[in-house]
């Protein structure tokens, strides 16, 4: 299992939703966030102040998956979360060393397997 | 507005009555931009908020100083059939006179927050992409070629007014001409990238609510004021202005229940505005029994119009076309039906002379055809200067940051001051922000 972790832009969050949902990556946390990456700032002028807004709105994506899935979701997001500009943001994968469904207490690949689809192998 | 249709009866004094309540009418009819700009800046996303509120605030600035510099002339100096001459150009020979029993300078200052308002509806159409500056180019045009003439038409005696089409204060010049140009100026700059694909939800009912209640006092100014006088007119069509919103309210919100099982706020919002709008053509001619009637009847194309309109390619994004044009059309012909002679109108329809409603109808025509042309030919031309509509890039991040360089809810979350040359160099070091940690 696998934890993935996106950092992405807040516009290009209803095309990554609806990328990921296409390729039936279900269950996933959704997060604002401000942060910094390379991005040139924004500049801001509020009557005589200009100010440079360094940190930026972004969405953070957290999604546990199982092995197979792993591929597929984080080719899901890069495809879905690119602009080609500075700024669109980081995909992180991390391990994970369990997971426990809260209702039924099942655990790991059974945990992270949607309870509607079974059967699906996740 | 009852203007120069019968100079030769109206005696040539000022009345200071009549003059107190054009003061107060013309600041009422200025609280109305600002009332647009809540209204629209409300139903936009919150990345949008303050692009939306400036497409109102920018009218100020270009048709305001506009109708002075000239618009004024072309719609009241004169009275040929088409347009007005220059006679009044840059407010030369505008001066303390009485104008009716005001002061013909109040006259002109009264009409400067008509031609301003009207510019302001069309924004709606355009939010979230049209360029700022195209849109300021746009409307400062409009408001020459195409606001200033139909003014003339109607309340200048021009053709219109000789032929005896009844437009008390402004169906016609205001909403059909805004909601037609709306329409037009929506399908040439084309629809958001998001349209029809994601939900773009109002970001701030309550300032919809908030711009809604503005407009509904502001407008007492708008109709009651194209009395020009404080007098008998002023007050049947402040009861008028009264009236026909609540009754829009009551059948909208019946409408409402009835498809969905509840009354929403947007949709109360639009029914005061719509019922605003429909009773504007009527308000100095009909029975206020008959704009209780009017305001219930008009409700129910412009409820429909909104309902079609959502399911089809055209992103009139705050729906101008149903709210204006279409509740303008509905007012314009309803006026053909409820008007009384013994009311301050031409007797209509229910008075026996259907003929009136064969004027208003040539009124009605009359307005599409030349505001839909000539928006077309306008927008047309600005588009070979200046591109109207944003990248899609820039539509993403939102119209605030991109156009204005400003954000209207701001958090101030890693805004960094910048120095100007003259001050010390106390910029932090870039070293001094969290770069790492969030990426």
């Amino acid at each position: 299992m696998k934890l993935i972790v996106a950092i992405i832009r807040p516009e290009k969050l209803n095309d990554v939703l609806e990328r990921l949902y296409r390729a039936e990556v279900r269950g996933l946390t959704v997060s604002r966030v401000v942060g910094h990456g390379g991005e040139t700032e924004q500049v801001e002028t509020y009557r005589g102040m200009t100010v440079k807004v360094e940190l930026h709105e972004k969405v953070r994506l957290e999604i546990g998956v199982s092995e197979p899935f792993v591929e597929v979701t984080v080719g899901a997001i890069l495809a879905s979360a690119r602009t080609g500009e500075v700024g669109d943001g980081k995909v992180f994968v991390l391990p994970v060393e369990s997971v426990y469904r809260i209702r039924t207490g099942e655990r790991d690949q059974a945990a992270v397997t949607p309870a509607e689809a079974d059967a699906a192998e996740r | 507005l009852l203007v120069l249709q019968a100079p030769a009866i109206v005696p040539a004094a000022i009345v200071p009555a009549d003059t107190a309540w054009m003061l107060a009418s013309t600041a009422l009819v200025l609280l109305m931009t600002p009332a647009v700009a809540f209204f629209y800046g409300g139903l936009v996303r919150g990345k949008n908020a303050l692009n939306t509120m400036m497409m109102c605030v920018g009218a100020l600035a270009v048709v305001g100083v506009l109708w002075a510099l000239l618009g004024y002339s072309l719609a009241f100096a004169g009275t040929a059939r088409w347009v007005g001459n220059f006679r009044y150009a840059v407010l030369r020979d505008v001066g303390l006179e009485a104008h009716g029993t005001i002061p013909h300078l109040l006259f002109m200052a009264y009409q400067c927050t008509f031609a301003v308002v009207t510019a302001t509806l069309i924004a709606g159409a355009v939010v979230e992409r049209m360029r700022f500056g195209a849109f300021l180019a746009f409307i400062a045009a409009w408001s020459l070629v195409v606001y200033a003439p139909l003014a003339h038409w109607v309340w200048g005696g021009g053709w219109l007014a000789q032929l005896g089409v009844l437009d008390y204060a402004g169906g016609t010049v205001v909403h059909i001409n805004a909601g037609i140009a709306a329409a037009v100026a929506a399908m040439l700059v084309g629809g958001r990238k998001d349209y029809g694909r994601q939900a773009m939800l109002p970001h701030n009912v309550p300032f919809v609510l908030l711009g809604t209640s503005l407009l509904y006092f502001g407008w007492f100014g708008f109709n009651a004021g194209s009395a020009l006088a404080a007098n008998a007119a002023a007050a049947l069509a402040f009861t008028n202005t009264l009236l026909a919103p609540m009754a829009a309210l009551a059948v909208w919100m019946a409408l409402d229940a009835a498809r969905t099982g509840r009354a929403t706020a947007v949709g109360a919002a639009t029914a005061i505005v719509i019922g605003l709008v429909v009773v504007t053509p009527a308000a100095g001619y009909v029975s206020p029994a008959s704009a209780l009637a009017m305001g219930a009847l008009g409700a129910v194309p412009s409820y429909f119009a909104i309902v079609w309109r959502a399911r089809t390619r055209l992103d009139d994004s705050l729906d101008v076309l149903a709210g204006h044009g279409i509740g303008g059309i509905s007012g314009a012909l309803l006026t053909g039906v409820f008007a009384s002679a013994a009311w301050g109108g031409t007797d209509g329809l229910l008075h026996g002379h259907p003929a009136q409603l064969g004027l208003q109808a040539i009124g009605v025509v009359s307005t599409i055809a030349y505001s839909g042309a000539a928006t077309f030919a306008l927008l047309k031309l600005i588009e070979l200067v200046l591109p109207l509509r944003t990248t899609t890039r820039e539509e993403g991040l939102g119209m605030d940051i991109t156009q204005h360089g400003e954000e209207a809810y701001a958090e101030g979350e890693g805004a960094v001051l910048v120095f100007h040359e003259s001050a010390p160099a106390l910029v932090p070091a870039r070293s001094t922000l969290p770069t790492a940690g969030v990426a």
